[in-house]
């Protein structure tokens, strides 16, 4: 099962992927968010991607917080086990599913408050564990359940509806998650269905944490004029560091890339990632360049994407705790609990 | 060393002249790392091992070295082991607190003080033994840096002298203490030995107490209830633990990581569990939660600002439904507190911790037998009624030795509670997560990672349905508030039942949990011997209460509960379980001071209440 397309046959059933699966076997809920919501272009890529790759959806976990965002797991993927926990702390719950079962895949969803607002302490030493999880923040500045106050990502200097300006900086998850350890960072834009599809197949090959920042516009409460956050403003400001692409393991086609121009990184199940340079220096193994940049950006007031920087290598957490290959959770008592003479040794010890 | 040869002196005021053996109790007063924690443990073998019921208690400061701390030693002839309030024979090795110790004593008492304190000026109703400490330790410790640790083991071997403590007993317990290491066995033993012929050369003694030989400890174990609960955790199958590192908590996971990594290991050389240090107690419970739903055995330990901190997320596991097992070793609040002393002050906010209604199972050993086999009954309840169990230790029980028969290795199978697997699906086609398909308001759940298509259900903290599906619909809300109900009512009749102990013809009830115990025991012989009351006793091991809880009320006029905090929190929990004419029965008697309650305060405020 090479690709994911059928050939021209006359009569063509649904597209079936590697696992034999259509991309409706991917499908969620019908959506409840505003129509032009951000999210729901994410949920969409989340679909094809998936669907693309041949996950399993039985393996996948879909762990979300409290927000817009969080709820869209509802919206993708009905055939996986799906988690809303509490406002900003589905990092430990995400930690507390892959520690009881290795197996499983675990996309993260959640938002700007969600994660830099009320769910920063969660979020940052997420990062610094290197978890197998794909996190991907929805980011549209501004809370929606509650109508519209700012969040702790809207740009210094952007505007609400009521006039009301952002007088403190944002905080940048991308370059917090680069300096504490996640493996495979990037920022795009929910308008941008290539490249996301492309960062979101590569973060299903990664084993490491994945941090995707996606700036998804608030329809309601932040997409007007003077919003940093709004359609009109990102399509205006972007600036893309690289062309992104993705070849998963399982497919055959090879194209002959021009190291020169474009970087090619191998991922842990040997799919590529390939990344032709439209910024001629930028070097996305290379975390102190990609600080500095992402620096520059904000000076600049860029809405920087693209892969910022990958590291297929690093140890992940879960292989750091040495754990048996099988899921905990589902461990025999025979391996859990000790025999007798365990119990007996330690008392002798304790007489 | 022969008691033939000792007489009482006659001067020491008040003094009685008989001879007690094997009862008393002796302070150790030093300074926190100075490395006495190794003379008292050693002290207390001794007199284990000599067969006479002992149990150590340490009075320790929130702090790393350098302010006062006081090691008790019970030794009883009768089994008890509960605190008791006087000090009999006091050790005092600071200088900062020495004129106080000693002023506190009552007239009659002993007082082993370094030679340069000159503790002996301040009175005249107590026996006072002098001993020139850096004078002993020089010749024994040639290395200058180490005396000061080696010094407390001087006292171990005057004691020993003075207690008729047999020395061979004391250089077993020195070899145990310093097992794997040889040359700090011999340093110390060595001081226990200057100090031993030190006291038995320049010391008469004068006291009346005495340690003889019985035959009360054969087979016991000593063990701290922490390290009892991380070996039941061990052999009750655990397999995730997530933890924040708090007093008098972090010693249970820290005893766990070294047993289960000595016996937990597969042959692969792998781990068959996961030991991680969370960031907070927030995501510790989150971590906790995110694994009982993935199908792990998981726990976390923790204290009171931890089980405040976990409070939201408690909510979130009581109304997803989501297994874990929490230990809550209490110490004193509110805020802070007192980090280093102990209470039973988190019981009203633990049953309902959490934000609407939400009722939680709690477990209350009051012995380390307790710690290690409710550690099995955590689990399972946890998994059987998939919600959070709490099991409410407290420094007292966690962090002092106790004196304790062996465990058994536990006969009550591992059980994993409503699980649907493949097959289950493959016949059914499908669940609905939150039904009450068995009347016992327990749905079934699935796991992630089942290989079914229909296996996945939406679990979430916010309004839902019996499909697990978002809902706001007020019958959705009603119907499975009161399912959730059914399910706590059902958990009554399998929690621990409480252990019930008669007296003769008794119209008075005492009811008590946890380490409220020992004291208990004491005090229902001091009732009955020194006022002739007879009491009835229930000792609640679990919340919700059970039925006999009920029937132990009905059946007497006062119902005295006894507890360590100050609002009388577990009588406040019943009050809410009573039919309410049998309210007016319940007395309360609630201490809270930080150190373990006592006998004798139990006995006086109920004999007062009882116009005694």
């Amino acid at each position: 099962m090479g690709t994911t397309v059928e050939p021209g046959a006359a009569t063509p059933g649904p597209k079936t992927n590697r696992i034999g699966l259509t991309v409706i076997d991917y499908k969620g809920g019908k959506t409840t968010l505003c129509a032009g919501c951000g999210h729901n272009a994410i949920s969409e890529r989340i679909i094809e991607a998936m669907f693309e790759m041949g996950v399993e959806p039985e393996f996948v976990i879909k762990p979300s917080g409290i927000g817009c965002s969080s709820k869209t797991p509802a919206y993708f993927l009905t055939r996986s086990h799906s988690f809303n926990a509490v406002h900003g702390r589905m990092p430990s719950v995400a930690t507390g599913a892959l520690l009881a079962n290795r197996k499983l895949i675990c996309i993260g969803v959640s938002g700007d408050g969600d994660t830099a607002s009320i769910g920063i302490g969660q979020f940052v030493h997420l990062m610094r564990r290197n978890l197998p999880i794909i996190y991907i923040i929805e980011d549209n500045g501004v809370y929606g359940l509650t109508k519209g106050q700012f969040s702790a990502t809207a740009d210094l200097g952007s505007k609400l509806k009521t006039g009301v300006v952002n007088d403190l900086p944002p905080i940048d998850t991308c370059a917090l998650a680069i300096q504490l350890g996640a493996t495979l960072v990037g920022r795009s834009f929910s308008g941008d269905k290539r490249q996301l599809s492309a960062m979101l197949k590569a973060a299903i090959a990664h084993k490491g944490t994945v941090m995707l920042d996606v700036v998804s516009p608030c329809v309601t409460f932040n997409d007007h004029e003077g919003s940093t956050k709004s359609y009109k403003y990102v399509k205006e400001h972007e600036e893309t560091l690289q062309d992104v692409s993705f070849v998963p393991h399982f497919e055959e086609i090879d194209v002959e890339y021009d190291p020169g121009s474009t970087i090619q990184v191998t991922m842990h199940d040997g799919s590529r990632l390939h990344l032709r340079k439209l910024e001629e220096d930028y070097d996305p193994t290379n975390k102190i360049r990609a600080l500095t940049r992402l620096t520059e950006a904000h000076e600049k007031g860029e809405v920087l994407t693209g892969v910022f920087y990958v590291n297929p290598e690093a140890p992940n957490f879960i292989d750091m705790l040495n754990v048996v290959d099988q899921p905990l959770a589902t461990l025999p008592d025979s391996v859990t609990r000790p025999p007798k003479e365990v119990l007996d040794a330690c008392m002798e010890e304790l007489r | 060393m022969a008691t033939s040869d000792v007489v009482p002196r006659e001067s020491a005021g008040g003094m009685n002249k008989q001879r007690i053996v094997n009862d008393m109790s002796i302070q150790v007063a030093t300074v926190n790392g100075s490395g006495s924690q190794s003379s008292n443990t050693v002290l207390l073998r001794s007199i284990f091992q000599m067969g006479v019921p002992v149990s150590g208690k340490n009075m320790f400061p929130s702090n790393i070295a350098g302010l006062p701390t006081w090691y008790t030693i019970r030794a009883n002839k009768n089994g008890y082991i509960g605190r008791k309030k006087e000090i009999d024979f006091l050790v005092a090795m600071n200088p900062e607190t020495a004129t106080e110790d000693t002023m506190s004593l009552a007239p009659g008492a002993s007082v082993l003080y370094d030679e340069p304190l000159a503790l002996h000026k301040l009175r005249n109703d107590l026996i006072f033994y002098s001993v020139p400490y850096d004078k002993i330790v020089a010749p024994v410790c040639p290395e200058a840096k180490l005396r000061k640790l080696v010094k407390n083991m001087v006292y171990v071997g005057v004691v020993a002298s003075l207690l008729t403590i047999d020395m061979a007993e004391v250089e077993k317990a020195i070899r145990k203490q310093f097992a794997k290491k040889a040359k700090a066995a011999n340093l110390n033993l060595a001081a226990a030995q200057a100090g031993f012929d030190y006291a038995k050369a320049n010391l008469e003694k004068r006291g009346v107490f005495y340690i003889e030989r019985m035959d009360k400890t054969t087979g016991k174990i000593i063990i701290d209830g922490n390290s009892a609960a991380a070996l039941g955790c061990m052999f009750a199958g655990c397999t995730v633990v997530t933890w924040y590192p708090i007093t008098p908590s972090s010693s249970l996971v820290e005893t766990m990581i070294e047993y289960m990594k000595e016996y937990r290991i597969g042959p692969d050389g792998k781990a068959t569990f996961a030991i991680v240090q969370a960031e907070d107690e927030l995501a510790a419970i989150g971590m906790v939660i995110g694994a009982g739903w993935a199908g792990a055995r998981s726990m976390t330990a923790t204290a009171g600002p931890g089980i405040s901190l976990m409070s939201e997320f408690a909510g979130l596991a009581y109304y997803v439904e989501v297994p874990g097992v929490i230990w809550d070793i209490q110490r004193v609040g509110p805020s802070t507190g007192l980090p280093t002393r102990t209470s039973q002050g988190d019981i009203l906010s633990t049953a309902v911790l959490s934000h609407g209604d939400t009722k939680n199972i709690m477990l209350i050993p009051c012995s380390v037998e307790e710690c290690f086999s409710m550690a099995t009954d955590a689990f399972n309840l946890a998994e059987q009624f998939q919600t959070l169990v709490f099991v409410m230790s407290d420094l007292d029980l966690g962090m002092n030795n106790w004196m304790a028969d062996p465990f058994h290795y536990p006969t009550t199978p591992i059980k994993r509670g409503k699980v649907l697997g493949k097959e289950d699906l493959d016949r059914l086609g499908g669940f609905a997560r939150y039904k009450d398909v068995d009347g016992d308001g327990v749905g079934y759940r699935t796991l992630p990672g089942t290989q079914h298509p229909a296996a996945a259900y939406f679990a979430r903290g916010s309004g839902h349905n019996e499909k697990a599906q978002y809902s706001e619909r007020a019958d959705d809300f009603e119907n499975n508030m009161e399912r959730l109900n059914r399910k706590f009512e059902t958990a009554r009749s399998f929690v621990p039942r409480p252990e019930i102990t008669k007296g003769k013809d008794a119209k008075i009830g005492i009811i008590g949990y946890g380490t409220s115990h020992w004291g208990i025991t004491e005090s229902r012989d001091q009732l009955r011997a020194e006022y002739g009351i007879e009491t009835d006793y229930l000792r609640l091991r679990a919340y919700p209460f059970t039925r006999e809880v009920h029937e132990f009320v009905e059946q007497h006029e006062h119902v005295y509960l006894v507890e360590q905090n100050r609002d009388a929190q577990m009588l406040s929990l019943l009050k809410l379980d009573l039919k309410p004419e049998l309210m007016p029965r319940l007395r309360s008697i609630a201490h809270i001071t930080g150190l373990p309650l006592d006998a004798r305060s139990i006995t006086d405020e109920l004999t007062s209440m009882e116009g005694k």
